[in-house]
């Protein structure tokens, strides 16, 4: 445990050392502000509360950008150390090699979550300070928003985590992490609507749309912020989905812990096996 | 744990990566505190023996047991008593050399006063709070070794520990792994360059190829190898020459002077002496015994020479 920690504690020392935390910080409470005052104005006028419209522009960034940051902390994590060489020191030491896994895990999730916390934090902050009337229903949707969001950015790091445990070359890291990104914010979605447009909703009923949909953590995210909270749904466009579904919000949060645990554990089962 | 038990046992200890044979059948034990050298060239088989000493790679045949554990076993209580030395030894740049060695010495179990304590005893206590990125090659080596000696270990692997640090250094180092040695603590090091071993360590094992060729302290390697011992004899211009053996090479000086290089077997050495001092009237004598590095030749081209044969 202690061992575990240690290195955890390490890896967040080395992203404040090379602007990792700083970066991702900075970049989301840039979007987040402006999206809360970009967002703000036109939505005051369709009578949506001002936290659910950053709600919805949110999660739909988050999407986009939770899973990149993810992938590019996490891809290098084992793979990396193994090139440059301080793995096998480390590995000399008393600590087993779950323990370098997991506490990579931590530390990189620790990084991810200060920044989404932080960041998101502000707008949120920000808002109310501008004196924006917000009920708890809407702070309530904004902490689902960023506790999924630490949740999705896990989940991508955990999946960049066995990817780095995998592969012999930092190169083909990057590259299978790209090719992850890709597949999970855009081809994915869009094979999906291609399917179900040539399908004609003759074999694929709501069922294996579900568990389609439950495939790729992105859109478990997608679904839970921007249909699964009531006064977010009607805003996001997505409550026509969200009707016909019968993912309900624990489902969907059990479906992003299982893409948390599912890669996490392929990654220290596979890097407990690999001859150094 | 008995004072005299074994530190490291090896016994037909082999290693094979696919279809190369990076160690083949190697047996020797090294009693507690006592400093031995590994000696091979590149590829010989030394980095192999140490990862698989550290349980970092798993024989694929014989037993070795380290401290009394079996490294395969995943032994992290034993591995807090072992330091060890890589032969290419990276930190994290972005770190600084103090944060490192304190990361290392809590995963060790050491507080973090002793290890800036070692990193002022190999020399880096001014360059302590800098990043190592900014360290030179030297100085990397030096962090490499105060990490190695954390944690009091009884059990020290350096691999090719002095390459990359200047004479001073070097004796400094040499001074702290006696230190550590008359403490109690096993140390195998390993080198290819064996004249700067000459005096230092007790025990040479010289591995060619994945398998161990000679296993001893320098003078029974010497013994063993039974290499002519050399001489260089200065004679005045106007000396006797008749009892200069065959084979002997002459160099007249410009003042009339004569150099003879001359070399016999090691048991006529001091009946040659006699002669020399009786007749020749010699101004001058130096004895050359054979070097390290002659004496590895010498048990390298007896084994090519054994495996040409049938």
């Amino acid at each position: 445990m202690k061992g575990l920690l240690l290195v955890a504690g390490k890896e967040i020392r080395e992203g404040m050392r090379n602007r990792w935390v700083v970066a991702a910080t900075l970049l989301l409470a840039a979007l987040a502000l402006t999206l809360a005052f970009l967002g703000a104005a036109p939505a005051g006028r369709v009578g949506a509360g001002a936290l659910e419209v950053v709600v919805v522009s949110l999660s739909s960034l988050s999407i986009f950008l939770l899973p990149l940051i993810a992938l590019l902390i996490s891809h290098d994590a084992i793979v990396g150390e193994m090139e440059r060489g301080t793995m096998l020191l480390l590995l000399s030491y008393p600590l087993s090699r779950w323990q370098v896994v997991l506490g990579k895990f931590l530390g990189h999730v620790a990084i991810l979550g200060a920044a989404t916390l932080i960041g998101y934090g502000a707008a949120a902050v920000a808002l109310a300070m501008a004196g924006e009337a917000i009920d708890p229903e809407s702070w309530r949707a904004f902490a689902g928003m960023i506790g999924s969001t630490v949740l999705l950015g896990a989940a991508f790091v955990a999946l960049g985590t066995f990817v780095s445990a995998m592969v012999q070359a930092r190169g083909t890291a990057a590259g299978i992490a790209v090719g992850l990104w890709l597949l999970s914010v855009l081809i994915w979605d869009m094979a999906l609507l291609g399917l179900l447009v040539a399908d004609q909703g003759q074999t694929i009923g709501s069922t294996t749309l579900d568990a389609l949909l439950l495939l790729n953590p992105a859109d478990a995210y997608r679904l839970f912020n921007l249909a699964g909270l009531p006064n977010v749904g009607q805003l996001s466009g997505m409550g026509g989905i969200a009707g016909g579904t019968g993912l309900t919000a624990p489902t969907l949060l059990a479906a992003l812990a299982a893409w948390v645990l599912t890669p996490l554990l392929a990654a220290v089962a596979v890097f407990a096996r690999r001859e150094l | 744990m008995r004072a005299d038990a074994s530190s490291l046992v090896l016994d037909q200890v082999a290693k094979r990566y696919g279809r190369v044979e990076a160690v083949r059948g190697v047996s020797f034990t090294l009693p507690q505190g006592v400093l031995a050298a590994l000696v091979g060239h590149n590829g010989a088989g030394k980095t192999t023996l140490m990862k698989m000493m550290l349980g970092l790679a798993r024989p694929t045949g014989g037993q070795l047991r380290v401290l009394g554990h079996d490294p395969a076993a995943g032994m992290a209580e034993a591995r807090r008593q072992i330091g060890w030395l890589p032969e290419t030894v990276t930190f994290n740049g972005a770190l600084t050399g103090r944060e490192i060695i304190r990361f290392l010495a809590r995963l060790k179990g050491e507080a973090p006063p002793a290890a800036d304590g070692l990193l002022e005893r190999v020399g880096l206590g001014a360059a302590a709070s800098r990043a190592i990125g900014t360290y030179s090659k030297g100085m990397r080596q030096r962090l490499g070794l105060a990490q190695a000696l954390l944690g009091e270990p009884r059990l020290l692997l350096l691999d090719e520990p002095t390459t990359g640090l200047d004479p001073e250094v070097r004796q400094e180092f040499w001074a702290i792994l006696a230190e550590f040695a008359t403490r109690g603590t096993t140390i195998l090091l390993s080198s290819h360059a064996l004249e700067e071993l000459a005096g230092k360590v007790a025990r040479v094992i010289i591995l060619d190829r994945g398998r161990m060729v000679a296993d001893g302290t320098i003078d029974e390697l010497r013994r063993l190898a039974r290499l002519p011992v050399r001489m260089r004899v200065t004679l005045p211009a106007d000396a006797p020459r008749d009892w200069i053996p065959e084979g002997a090479s002459m160099a007249r000086q410009e003042d009339g002077r004569c150099v003879v290089d001359l070399s016999c077997a090691a048991e006529e050495k001091m009946a040659m002496l006699r002669r020399i001092t009786a007749v020749s009237g010699a101004t001058d004598l130096d004895l050359l015994p054979p070097t390290l590095d002659e004496l590895y030749a010498h048990f390298l081209h007896d084994r090519a020479g054994a495996e040409a044969r049938p």
